[in-house]
């Protein structure tokens, strides 16, 4: 069971980490204190792995900043379900191998109330119901099996999806 | 080809060697991969430290320094002067250094891309490179670290929002307005994960192209295309097989009559907020900032001067004026357009972002008032939370500037 973290529509890379926290103006080991440090300050004091954020329209909208998923991946966010996700924040966060869903039903679901994400059979377990999800293609799960894209590279030498005779 | 594509799936089609679709996840080679001073550091650390390689064509890669040049304190100075030793270690020929500009304009002033080529940048704004028919696209410090490693990336061949232009633009109107127009029609997240493809545009130049490309990435969308043609198509070197069929099946079409479009702005903190400026002439103006990958080139600041020749600035405004290179500075140097700003009151700095991102070179205080010809005017963006920013063409910066209010240019004889 997780624990559900429900935020709105347009959630700004600035609001998941503000730009004076940047990695280059504090330090990469501090980044996992800093998720949501200024939007909401006990995030980052009470998640625990594998907690979910459940989201409105556009989340991740603004910057380019990679850090921004990442600091939710240090702090072990199991997975961000939305209505939709800004195409940067999207990439950045599929990237890093932090699973995200677009469903239209977040609305639903509530602030703090438990949860079960079960991937394989791509559907949210709540008390009030069970919510399907899409699934994703085998290139996203590849990604996932190995924890983020660079990693999927660093042990294979391609792309998912690219012939194994790649150089 | 028989198959009906827009610019984008025919630009993805060649890079995968195969027809694609709206959908599809493509693998394909990069052309050119750039990164900026602000998130060089960040690519550099991914290729390094996580993938433990080396950049695998230095040809490929062009680095700038132009989000915070010249270094505005001693940590972005360290961060220079590592992305410098890291160039010259890679062997990176294309640094563009302190003064050069800002990134999408030398990157095309450069021709260090071409039609039809892929192309990323650490940097939202790449879809600028869509105005001489590239697709260019912004991503993260993995994405860029990958490219420079491996040589490739991976894409999702985006749906097409048509934009169909008739027309031409009337006296005191231009691509500016046209951008703003799109925004307040499509909404800033209207064309996510899409191409935004500009048809009916061949007799403008790329100067307005590149405005128009540069501005796609405000709704949301991954690329902003313009097929080559006229005074881009007689410049570059255009692969035959680089078309669009503008009866392509799209997500979306958009028609636009540009003579009926009047001079607009869009109101903070949103880039789809937009009015027309001759509905905000109550709207006291304290700081006029002319510049921007947007709108910083020499065809922008001879609108600003037209207007603002024999004329100066309104008591108590301050105009800054940041050309996007070092040869739009030298242009207006030589055919006198500077002088004619620095007459008027403007004073000018560095090539480059300039205050764009509010790091320097004019970051607003509590309470200020920004005119300004850049593309972002969300809270913060130039400095502090309580300063607002109205986003305009150079012509209705420039008549802000002579009245001191926010001002229709048509209302000043020019
Ligand atoms: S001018 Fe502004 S929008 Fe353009 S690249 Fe620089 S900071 Fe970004």
């Amino acid at each position: 069971m997780a624990r559900v973290w429900k935020f709105g529509s347009d959630i700004d890379t600035d609001q998941i980490v503000p730009g004076r926290y940047a990695p280059y103006m504090t330090s990469e080991a501090e980044l996992g204190r800093y998720p949501f440090i200024e939007a909401r300050p006990e995030f980052a004091r009470e998640v625990r792995p594998g907690d979910l954020i459940v989201a409105g329209r556009n989340f991740g909208c603004g910057s380019s900043r990679e850090y921004a998923p990442k600091a939710l991946k240090i702090v072990g966010v199991g997975a961000i379900i939305a209505q939709s996700f800004a195409r940067i924040f999207f990439r950045n966060a599929l990237n890093l191998g932090i699973p995200l869903f677009e469903a239209p039903w977040t609305d639903e679901i509530l602030d703090g109330e438990e949860a079960t994400l079960d991937i394989d059979a791509a559907q949210l377990v709540t008390a009030h119901g069970t919510y399907a999800l899409v699934p994703p293609p085998d290139f996203v799960r590849e990604i996932w099996r190995e924890g983020s894209l660079v990693g999927y590279y660093r042990k294979y030498g391609r792309f998912p999806g690219e012939g194994a005779d790649r150089r | 080809m028989a198959l009906k594509q827009t610019l984008a799936e025919r630009i993805l089609s060649h890079a995968a060697g195969r027809p694609v679709r709206p959908g599809d996840l493509v693998v394909v080679p990069v052309d050119m991969a750039m990164a900026v001073d602000s998130i060089a550091p960040s690519v550099i650390s991914v290729l390094r430290q996580e993938l433990g390689a080396r950049v695998r064509d230095p040809r490929r890669v062009a680095i700038f320094i132009d989000h915070v040049a010249p270094a505005a304190n001693v940590a972005t100075a360290d961060a220079q002067v590592a992305v410098r030793r890291f160039a010259a270690e890679e062997g990176i020929a294309q640094l563009y250094d302190v003064g050069r500009g800002v990134c999408h304009q030398v990157m095309i002033e450069e021709r260090l891309i071409g039609p039809g080529q892929i192309v990323l940048g650490s940097d939202s704004h790449s879809t600028s490179y869509g105005a001489i028919g590239a697709f260019g696209t912004g991503m993260g410090a993995s994405d860029v670290a990958m490219a420079w490693a491996s040589g490739r990336t991976w894409l999702r061949v985006p749906e097409t929002i048509r934009i169909r232009c008739h027309g031409g633009f009337g006296p005191g109107v231009g691509a500016k307005d046209l951008a703003l127009h799109v925004a307040r029609t499509l909404g800033a997240d209207g064309a996510r994960y899409a191409a935004v493809e500009y048809v009916g545009v061949d007799h403008l130049p790329l100067a307005d192209r590149q405005t128009l490309a540069c501005m796609s990435t405000e709704v949301g969308a991954k690329v902003g295309l313009i097929a080559p043609s006229g005074e881009v198509a007689a410049s570059w070197p255009v692969p035959e097989w680089l078309s669009s069929d503008s009866d392509a099946l799209c997500q979306r079409e958009v028609e636009v009559d540009l003579g009926s479009l009047p001079p607009l702005v869009a109101v903070p903190p949103s880039v789809d907020t937009v009015v027309e400026a001759a509905g905000l002439a109550d709207v006291r103006v304290d700081v006029v900032f002319l510049g921007t990958c947007t709108n910083g080139r020499l065809e922008d600041l001879r609108a600003a001067a037209r207007i603002l020749r024999g004329r100066t600035l309104a008591r108590g405004v301050r105009m800054i004026v940041v050309p996007a290179s070092s040869r739009v500075l030298a242009a207006a140097v030589a055919d006198g357009t500077l002088a004619t700003l620095l007459e008027a009151g403007a004073t000018v700095g560095t090539p480059g972002c300039g205050p764009c991102i509010g790091r320097h070179l004019g970051v607003l205080g509590a309470g200020e008032v920004c005119l300004s010809t850049g593309n972002r005017n969300f809270r913060g963006r130039m400095g502090s939370p309580e300063a607002r920013i109205y986003l305009a063409s150079p012509e209705v910066a420039a008549a802000s500037a002579v009245t001191g209010r926010i001002t229709d240019p048509r209302a000043l004889a020019f």
